[in-house]
């Protein structure tokens, strides 16, 4: 690193890659974020797609990005507003510009900023020429032309040559920040050791736009950038985005009880990576079962479930409302299973790919009849793991039907992890029956646990305890059909008794960020967590009445929450929805809130959350630090 | 210990509750027959039902039972498969069930070759919502919902399986104790999915509907009963036989004495041959029961398997997998 890169050194960057679908964007974020964790940054990343998968060339609708947000730390959110763009073509230049900073490095593909390429980005006049770039830093490179000159000794087509762009401009971004090229060249090496030309070539680029960066700084054309090194605690670590961290702890969740697991889906977006993350785990004991439609999958996790396997079915919210019916057949039956929901903007088809809270009714309410059932949401990458645990130990302790909520920002999002140790992990109790009954079968199996009301997960195979099950109604003591009013009535009572003893076992509800009481809680649940969070650290250095609380346990809710919201004169609570979680705080614990609401289908900033929450404190408490606030991530 | 149990072992204690009459009541009794001939593990057994009269049938079957939702039982049934192969799984469905709302989970669990046996009660009905037509309801069926006769066109179940790919189609009648009772065990026997269709009297909905060809009268004229290797004779004496036309590509009814050497001997391997016993209707041509088609071929549970080497075994360790890819230490 160079004493102007010391110099220079920031508490995070944020940066973001954009182009074409086929531009590689994806890849080059990947990458990079693998050596700016090798050199000891904090990081958060977020990738965004388009909802086509090979939109027309050059489209501002086939834009693909990847935001980095990279420093200190600790960093939890992709960033607010980049300080360095990458933009491919006129395209990610007209959709990224509306969201970088002032002032930011904007590195463009000139080869790409033809007539037609300006044309087909909707832009009428050269962005480069008409001003409309004043105020950045834009760095003019023809990134095509000298990608295609650096791979020509390798023989490539003229399609496959232009295809290594990506890590010529790797290469480039890789010496501004004055990071190491080690990892990515050994990543080339793996994944093209059987093509040598592509590799070779891949090579050369890289190296390419790594040396283009040394020669033009020379002429202090490229600006050169640092990012301080995080204070992580000592261990292992590992980068993991949201899909592989939830696939790695249901295949964790599945170890710590010892039994096999089931995992039946259909495909959809934003919930396929966790599909393909598990249909890798095989080794683990995780089958994974590719159903005909949303209804097969649940269903199939349900006769899993009953033949003794952990049952888990996965969608977003469309797909999670055709399989309705089947999991009020599940809390009828009394069966574990896992429901887990990747939001995306809806309703109806929405928005596919880009991310929402929306579906939190659908889980605490969208059934029919009174049908309740414990809910739980991820609130970060890594997150993702402990909560499938958390949501297994709840659904084969109660046998029900557990929601585990994540988003489509969770599930693509990465971080840095502290790689857990399987240990620290308490082993997942299952409810065996209690020796071979003396009396009525039927009876026995649905002799519940006074505490948590689970009862005894019976399978066939196990002999001499044939018993019959399903979504008739049934009675109470004797586990047999039954169309008594009374009965019905106390059968209702015990699953709704059966969801609120969740929360004896369940721990109490911690504090972020903050005192126990104060002037205002900011209260958010799931992926929200990252940018609220910074939101608060950053209020807290100017006032301190201002506490974040995250809630893991959305049904039902820690015990002590109700007391604990009691110690603030309001409670704000911001949500990629129109104020969901603020109907359930009202429902449950009857709490007044003020919902912060944003449906853009993208995170929210963590500007904006400062700004809210501080406007409230001001009518709070009457005073206005909002003139005094500063930006940055981490410390 | 299996091997000793009769039909009664496998009848549960709870009162059945079908109309008087119905032919659910056969289906049940030849079922518990043949479950006590084949010496069935009642631990390993499992009747997986949807929603329908018929679906009430495991509450009264002694072995493990799953009464699910409306036209999921193949879905259910597949889960429960693959959990455990070892189980002799029989999904229980009626013709609204398993060709209307669930239409799409047949035909899945037909393609796939799951290792279910499919038993389609088709009584050409909804009886449990009292009386509307069915998809296989023969057009101009008066009903509470169609009370000028239906106008959909019917959906003939064997086709539909055969269309599906399934390996295993076999007919029969809900009386016929013989007859159910063989296809039953031939069922049973099979290594793959097995569609059954049993024509099923709703004594109160469609009071016989089948009788074209279930008529103690007309049987013997109106039905064919197909036997792998053997003419496809029927009638009196085995008067009558079946000749395919070479010009109007299909089955004829012949004199089987005067021309023996051109009535057809079945062979279940033959695709082409189903559809055409699948498609003759009583009282036009006989009725095609017994096994009308059935092939070897690789069980979905098999191909899983191969997919899922460990078998949904642990043999590896959550540890190690989370450290497989790159990792860094801070000190
Ligand atoms: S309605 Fe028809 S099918 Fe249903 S039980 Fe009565 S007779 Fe049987």
């Amino acid at each position: 690193m160079s004493a102007k890169q010391q110099e220079l050194h920031e508490p995070s960057v944020v940066v973001r890659f954009a182009g074409d679908s086929g531009d590689g964007v994806q890849l080059m974020g990947t990458q990079f974020v693998s050596s700016t964790a090798l050199a000891g940054s904090d990081f958060a990343t977020f990738p965004d797609y388009p909802a086509e998968i090979r939109a027309p060339a050059g489209t501002t609708f086939g834009v693909s990005a990847y935001q980095i947000n990279l420093g200190a730390g600790p960093i939890t959110t992709a960033g607010d507003a980049p300080q360095m763009l990458v933009a491919f073509n006129p395209a990610a230049l007209k959709v990224s510009l509306p969201l970088i900073a002032d002032g930011a490095a904007i590195i463009v593909n000139t080869t790409n900023f033809t007539r037609r390429g300006l044309a087909k980005a909707g832009y009428e006049e050269d962005p480069r020429s008409d001003g409309s770039l004043d105020g950045y830093q834009l760095i003019e490179v023809d990134i095509t032309r000298l990608t295609l000159e650096a791979v020509k000794p390798f023989g490539l087509a003229k399609s496959d040559a232009g295809r290594c762009k990506n890590f010529w401009a790797l290469g480039l971004v890789q010496w501004m920040f004055g990071l190491e090229l080690e990892a990515i060249e050994e990543w080339i090496n793996r994944k093209f050791a059987k093509n040598a030309s592509v590799r070779q070539a891949n090579l050369a680029a890289l190296h390419a736009g790594n040396a283009y960066g040394e020669t033009a700084a020379l002429a202090a054309a490229v600006p050169q950038l640092g990012v301080r090194k995080a204070k992580f605690a000592p261990g292992t670590y590992r980068g993991v985005r949201g899909g592989e961290a939830l696939a790695l702890g249901l295949a964790a969740a599945g170890e710590l009880a010892d039994r096999p697991m089931l995992f039946c889906s259909y495909p959809i977006t934003p919930a396929s990576p966790l599909l393909h993350h598990l249909a890798r785990l095989g080794k683990l004991g995780v089958g994974v079962f590719q159903a005909e439609d949303e209804i097969a999958a649940v269903c199939a996790a349900i006769g899993a479930s009953f033949g003794g396997a952990i049952g888990v079915t996965s969608s977003s919210g469309p797909g999670i409302a055709l399989k309705t019916e089947a999991i009020a057949l599940a809390i009828n039956a009394e069966l574990p299973l896992l429901i887990i929901d990747s939001q995306r903007g809806g309703p109806s088809t929405g928005l596919p790919t880009k991310t929402e809270q929306s579906d939190l009714y659908q889980a605490v309410y969208g059934r029919n009849a009174d049908a309740p059932l414990p809910v739980v949401a991820a609130r970060s990458p890594s997150d993702c793991f402990d909560v499938a645990i958390e949501a297994t130990r709840i659904a084969l302790r109660h046998m029900t039907p557990v929601f585990l909520l994540t988003d489509g920002y969770l599930a693509n999002a990465a971080e840095p992890w502290l790689i857990p140790e399987m240990d620290a992990y308490a082993p997942i109790e299952t409810n065996a029956l209690a020796g071979k009954p003396s009396g009525d079968v039927q009876t026995a199996v649905f002799e519940r646990n006074r505490k948590s009301f689970g009862r005894p997960w019976v399978s066939p195979g196990m002999p001499e305890l044939m018993h019959r099950i399903g979504g008739l109604e049934k009675d109470i003591s004797t586990g047999h059909i039954s169309y008594e009013a009374e009965n019905h009535q106390a059968m209702t009572q015990l699953r709704a008794d059966k969801v609120t003893s969740v929360a004896e076992f369940i721990p109490e509800q911690a504090i972020e960020v903050g005192a126990s009481e104060g002037a205002v809680a900011v209260v958010g649940w799931g992926s929200t967590y990252g940018a609220i969070y910074q939101a608060v650290r950053r209020i807290a250095r100017l006032d301190d009445r201002v506490s974040h609380i995250h809630i893991r346990h959305i049904n039902p809710f820690p015990n002590n929450l109700a007391e604990l919201l009691a110690g603030f004169d309001r409670i704000v609570v911001p949500e990629m929805n129109m104020g969901q979680l603020s109907t359930v705080l009202r429902d449950k614990l009857g709490v007044r809130t003020v919902p912060f609401a944003k449906v853009t289908g993208q995170p929210f900033l963590i500007q904006e959350v400062v700004e809210f929450v501080l406007g409230q404190l001001a009518e709070v408490t009457g005073d206005d630090v909002r003139p005094r606030i500063v930006q940055g991530e981490g410390t | 210990m299996s091997a000793s149990l009769t039909a009664r072992d496998y009848a549960t204690s709870q009162e059945v509750r079908w109309c008087p009459g119905c032919g659910d009541y056969a289906i049940l009794k030849t079922m518990t027959r043949v479950l006590a001939d084949v010496g069935a593990e009642r631990e390993n057994t499992v009747f997986v039902s949807g929603i329908g009269c018929s679906s009430r049938f495991p509450y009264y079957v002694e072995t493990y039972g799953f009464h699910t939702i409306h036209g999921r039982a193949p879905a259910v049934a597949t889960g429960l498969k693959l959990a455990n192969p070892e189980l002799d799984i029989w999904v229980v469905t009626g013709d609204g069930d398993g060709l209307s709302i669930g239409g799409n989970h047949l035909l899945h669990a037909l393609r796939r070759n799951v290792s279910l046996k499919i038993l389609l009660f088709n009584n050409e009905i909804y009886g449990l919502t009292k009386g509307q037509y069915s998809p296989t309801s023969r057009l101009g069926t008066r009903s509470p919902s169609s009370p000028a006769g239906s106008y959909d066109a019917p959906v003939s179940p064997g086709l539909f399986a055969l269309g599906s790919g399934a390996r295993f189609i076999a007919r029969a009648i809900d009386v016929d104790k013989t007859g159910l009772g063989g296809v039953l065990e031939a069922a049973h026997r099979y290594d793959g999915a097995a569609f059954v269709e049993i024509y099923q009297n709703c004594i109160v909905y469609n009071e016989d509907v089948f009788e074209a060809f279930t008529d103690r009268e007309h049987a013997t004229e109106r039905q064919v009963h197909a036997r792998h290797g053997e003419p496809l004779v029927f009638g009196k004496a085995n008067s009558k036989g079946l000749r395919f036309d070479m010009t109007s590509m299909s089955l004829e009814v012949i004199d089987a004495q005067e021309r023996a050497d051109e009535v057809l001997v079945h062979d279940e391997t033959n695709p082409m041959l189903a559809q055409l016993l699948l498609s003759m209707e009583a009282p036009a041509m006989p009725q095609a029961l017994g096994v009308i088609y059935r092939v070897e071929d690789e069980t979905f549970e098999s191909a899983f398997y191969g997919n899922h080497p460990t078998q949904l075994k642990r043999t590896g360790k959550v540890a190690d997998a989370l450290r497989n890819t790159n990792t860094w230490t801070v000190e």
